[in-house]
């Protein structure tokens, strides 16, 4: 590690005025972040923001940083292309459940599969804000907007589950008001080299307000969160009494003292398994069935895009030697002509 | 040119060479010399007709002709053995003089089955020479070819020099001792069909030899059976007493200089890299595999050892991302597609127009709307180019004449667009891209380096203050210290760069996007004009036409007719000195392979009253159609 940079969260504001709705999520997203990337004794204009469109994707601008406000679910296609040609650079991709989601949707699943070493924080509100309140692929069925007055008839996508399929190498999710909890999660998915991914419950007090007050609500959260810790087993609850455990694979709630259950019963997390199974699993937990994971679901290591095409380049070259523009051009038959 | 040059002997006065002296074989044919002949290959899609024509096109230019192809092949990879969409054709025009085109008419049929033969028939000049594989003419394949009756037996054929050859059996016949399977045997035929094509124009088999060995080494009964066809066809034509007549076509006076055999795909590959060297940077090719855009793909993802990174992306969209991406982070990002990918990338290069960032697209034009035909070709994406993005979104469009231009405008593109912060789009098109043409390889020690500056100095930095004489912002490469900045899609205000939703300032940006565009005029030299500077009829042309144009012009003026032409590679923004050439002539025609996409461009910024000479049928101009237009005027 090179010398201390002494960075601090000043250094990350820039000057231009915050324009989200007051009450937003995203200023606590904000600030988090601005707290977070000064530890990671990265160079300040070696972080590069880039996001799509959306209430989200203003967030590059109050960075003070290198920053890119691209267009509607482009975002990672940019940062792909910037990831290859400076892989020297941290950079980070903010979108949201409908840039990510739908419009960014095949961006997505290709962008996690080729482990592109960026950091993607998507904000989930589960509505359209920007647009002003159109509801979203994560909207729950029967959710009412402006575009379903009668109650939305679709079956909302699960972020961490499309991840997980799409084969992400780092995938995690938090919420914005528990700030120490995401702070911990966006400084692991920053230290992951490859694809980290990370799923932020964000409320939009105009569109959706308490889209997420059941789960994250402090008076409830400690029901019905379950903080997933690397090696620990999986308990939950203010006297961290409940868990999960696995019974012939399929998941159940149980209390400890309960029927005999102890400590040893409970599953314990283990974020860098090589089978995704349990982790697949664990992202289809939902409220009010069960505790909503909260944390890392998972966390491997793969060669990461940028790296592997630099490296085939290099590889070639060393096998070929550097390219001579001149034979190149010659081509395998030619002729002179006198 | 072609369609004249051929005749049958007894029209023609030709040089006459004694077999011996060049052949030294016991053929009793006499040998005759020409001077341009134009042979087209047609069989099945699975025929291997498109190798047959490289090959002999190889060979060819190997041995000093001048140049020209047009591979004509269907969308369906296989289509139904025997069928009329599955019939695949691969013209030749070889010349002792300089070719422009791959020739109107061709004066040499060799057809593989009655499909090819109904498919290309009425093309062939009266009299020409008609190869037939008769084995083919079976009634099952006659009548897939919708043929009532056996052409070979009723007549239709009276007017052409007919040679039938029972091409399956004699190659079936020389390779049947080889260990291979009846279908693997009958997959060969088409060398046959090479072989005596290589006698009756008194061809060498080496280059041919060779490629079978490089190609077919690791597989000895395959590079056997190829050999032996390709010489069981050529001892064919030398010894059976069919032919009365074989010919030779001398080598051309070119330019004296090292050439090689180039098609549009790849000089356009070849420009690339090579503007990527002289910008010192890496080439970073982005793409979605799309006919007839795909090759470049493939030629740049071979040449890494170039420091040239290819991205396969999910779509024509990330495609396009990527690239600007890539230009976002330093590097050259370039992205490549056909008409419709154009279309889907339409919203990023409005991104791009407005991060002011170099990027350069490809756009291989083939016949539209839609999924069209997509391995015709087209000119039909002019507009697109042009003003395919919402709001006041301008470009630099670029377009190459022939294949071996490819080169010098893709390092063009390159060079505009760094030099200037702004995309370019490069059209070219199906018949440039896969037609090939001897090139005079060009020393890159002639050509100058890019002058990229990225900036590093932290002073007064703005991000959108602009170069007094190109307009260009400064390229600032992240990792920058000191430099730190946002930019985006939404309306800047001038010089900081900063979101602005100003009506003026909108008003101003919009005008400055242009002026800087504008500005390119700079690069551009004097049009050049192809005969006298006034006249009666000025024919302005742009991207493919130019060999049916030039031709037809300079026939025309060989018989004394008032006719100049200019052809246009400067598409956005256009020479200045158009308006003051289109005013010393009388008449301006514009011959287009759309519905008159460039005369409308002229028109509107001219006020001229240009006249269209329009085709839209897949197929490239022919001089006669053009100089048939001219006519029309004069």
């Amino acid at each position: 590690m090179s010398a201390q940079l002494n960075l601090s969260r000043e250094d990350f504001v820039s000057d231009q005025e915050v324009r989200w709705c007051p009450g937003c999520g995203d200023y606590a997203i904000l600030a988090t972040v601005q707290r977070v990337v000064p530890k990671l004794n990265i160079p300040r204009e070696n972080f590069v923001f880039i996001s799509g469109i959306g209430c989200s994707s203003r967030f590059p601008y109050y960075m003070n940083t290198y920053g890119f406000h691209t267009i509607h679910g482009r975002a990672m296609t940019i940062s792909t292309g910037l990831a290859v040609s400076r892989p020297d650079l941290s950079i980070w991709v903010i979108t949201g459940d409908g840039d990510a989601l739908s419009i960014g949707g095949n961006h997505f699943i290709h962008c996690m599969r080729r482990n592109v070493n960026l950091n993607v924080l998507m904000f989930n509100n589960r509505i359209y804000g920007l647009t002003k309140g159109q509801y979203s692929p994560t909207s729950e069925v029967g959710k009412k907007t402006k575009s379903t007055p009668y109650g939305s008839v679709e079956q909302p996508v699960n972020a961490i589950s499309l991840a997980m399929a799409s084969e992400a190498t780092f995938i995690a999710r938090s919420f914005d008001v528990h700030t120490n909890h995401l702070g911990g999660v966006i400084q692991r998915a920053a230290e992951h080299k490859g694809m980290s991914f990370v799923e932020v419950y964000q409320n939009c007090n105009i569109f959706n307000d308490g889209a997420f007050k059941d789960i994250t609500e402090r008076s409830v959260r400690d029901d019905r969160v379950l903080e997933l810790e690397h090696g620990k087993p999986m308990l939950f609850g203010a006297e961290k009494k409940k868990g999960i455990c696995f019974e012939n694979g399929v998941p159940r709630v149980v209390k400890i003292g309960e029927n005999g259950v102890t400590e040893k019963d409970i599953a314990v997390h283990d974020e860098t398994g090589e089978n995704p199974a349990i982790a697949y699993m664990l992202s289809r937990l939902d409220y009010p069935e069960f505790p909503v994971p909260m944390g890392i679901f998972r966390n491997v290591l793969r060669p990461t895009y940028g790296e592997i095409v630099n490296e085939q380049v290099e590889s070639v070259k060393a096998q070929k030697g550097k390219g001579d523009l001149r034979k190149l051009l010659r081509g395998t038959d030619t002729w002179e002509v006198k | 040119m072609s369609g004249t040059a051929h005749k049958s002997s007894e029209e023609k006065s030709s040089k006459q060479v004694k077999p011996a002296e060049l052949s030294g074989g016991d053929s009793k044919a006499t040998l005759e010399e020409l001077d341009t002949v134009t042979i087209r290959f047609a069989g099945d899609s699975g025929d291997g007709m498109q190798l047959t024509g490289t090959q002999f096109t190889n060979t060819s230019a190997i041995i000093g002709n001048d140049i020209a192809t047009f591979p004509d092949f269907p969308a369906e990879i296989r289509a139904p053995a025997g069928s009329l969409p599955g019939v695949s054709g691969f013209q030749i025009n070889f010349s002792s003089h300089d070719v422009r085109t791959p020739g109107d008419v061709p004066n040499v049929l060799v057809a593989m089955n009655p499909a090819a033969l109904k498919v290309h028939l009425h093309d062939l000049e009266k009299n020409g020479i008609l190869i037939l594989n008769t084995d083919a003419f079976t009634e099952v394949n006659l009548k897939k070819a919708s043929y009532k009756s056996n052409p070979l037996k009723d007549g239709t054929l009276s007017s052409y020099r007919l040679f039938e050859v029972p091409i399956t059996a004699l190659n079936g016949e020389a390779l049947k001792d080889l260990p291979l399977s009846k279908k693997e045997m009958d997959r060969c035929k088409n060398f046959f069909a090479l072989g005596l094509m290589y006698w009756m124009y008194s061809r060498t088999m080496d280059p041919t030899l060779k490629w079978i060995e490089s190609k077919f080494g690791k597989k000895p009964d395959i590079a056997e059976a190829n050999r032996r066809a390709l010489k069981a066809g050529y001892n064919f034509g030398e010894t059976t007493e069919m032919f009365s007549h074989h010919f030779n076509v001398p080598q051309a006076k070119l330019t004296p200089g090292t050439y090689r055999q180039v098609t549009g795909n790849q000089a356009l590959a070849l420009g690339l890299v090579a503007g990527a060297q002289f910008a010192r940077k890496s080439l970073i090719y982005c793409s979605y595999p799309i006919t007839p855009a795909s090759d470049i793909l493939h030629d740049l993802s071979a040449l890494k050892n170039f420091d040239v990174k290819t991205i396969q992306a999910e779509d024509e969209i990330a495609a396009i991302g990527a690239a600007i991406g890539a230009s976002f982070g330093g590097q050259l990002g370039v992205t490549g597609t056909s008409g419709p990918g154009l279309a889907l990338k339409s919203e990023a290069l409005g991104l791009a127009v407005m991060a002011e960032l170099p990027l350069v697209v490809v756009n291989v034009q083939r016949a539209g709307p839609s999924t069209g035909m997509p391995t015709k070709t087209e000119q039909a994406d002019l507009l697109q180019a042009m003003f395919g993005r919402n709001g006041e979104c301008p470009l630099a469009i670029l377009a190459p004449a022939t294949p071996s231009e490819c080169f010098f405008y893709a390092i063009e593109s390159l060079r505009i667009a760094t030099k200037y912060m702004c995309p370019v789009i490069l059209l070219t098109d199906g018949f440039l891209a896969n037609g090939a043409e001897p090139w005079a390889i060009p020393d890159i020690e002639t050509f100058k380096k890019f002058e990229i500056k990225h900036l590093v100095d932290a002073n007064n930095f703005q991000p959108y203050q602009r170069d007094d004489k190109t307009l260009a912002r400064p390229w600032v490469m992240p990792g920058t210290k000191g430099l730190e900045h946002r930019i985006g899609g939404l309306e800047k205000q001038d010089i900081t760069g900063n979101v602005s939703y100003d009506p003026e300032n909108h008003e101003k940006m919009t005008k400055l996007r242009a002026s800087k565009i504008e500005r390119i005029t700079q690069e551009i030299g004097d049009t050049v004009i192809s005969g006298k500077s006034s006249g009666k009829v000025l024919v302005v042309g742009w991207g493919n036409t130019y060999g049916a144009i030039t031709t037809a012009v300079e026939r025309l003026q060989k018989e004394g007719k008032s006719v100049s032409s200019i052809h246009l590679r400067h598409l956005n923004p256009f020479p200045k000195d158009l308006e003051k050439i289109f005013s010393s002539f009388e008449k301006i025609l514009v011959p287009e392979i759309n519905m008159g996409q460039l005369r409308m461009l002229l028109r509107s910024k001219y006020l001229v009253d240009a006249i269209g000479y329009n085709k839209v049928q897949g197929q490239p101009m022919k001089i006669s159609e053009v100089k048939k237009a001219i006519e029309e005027l004069l």
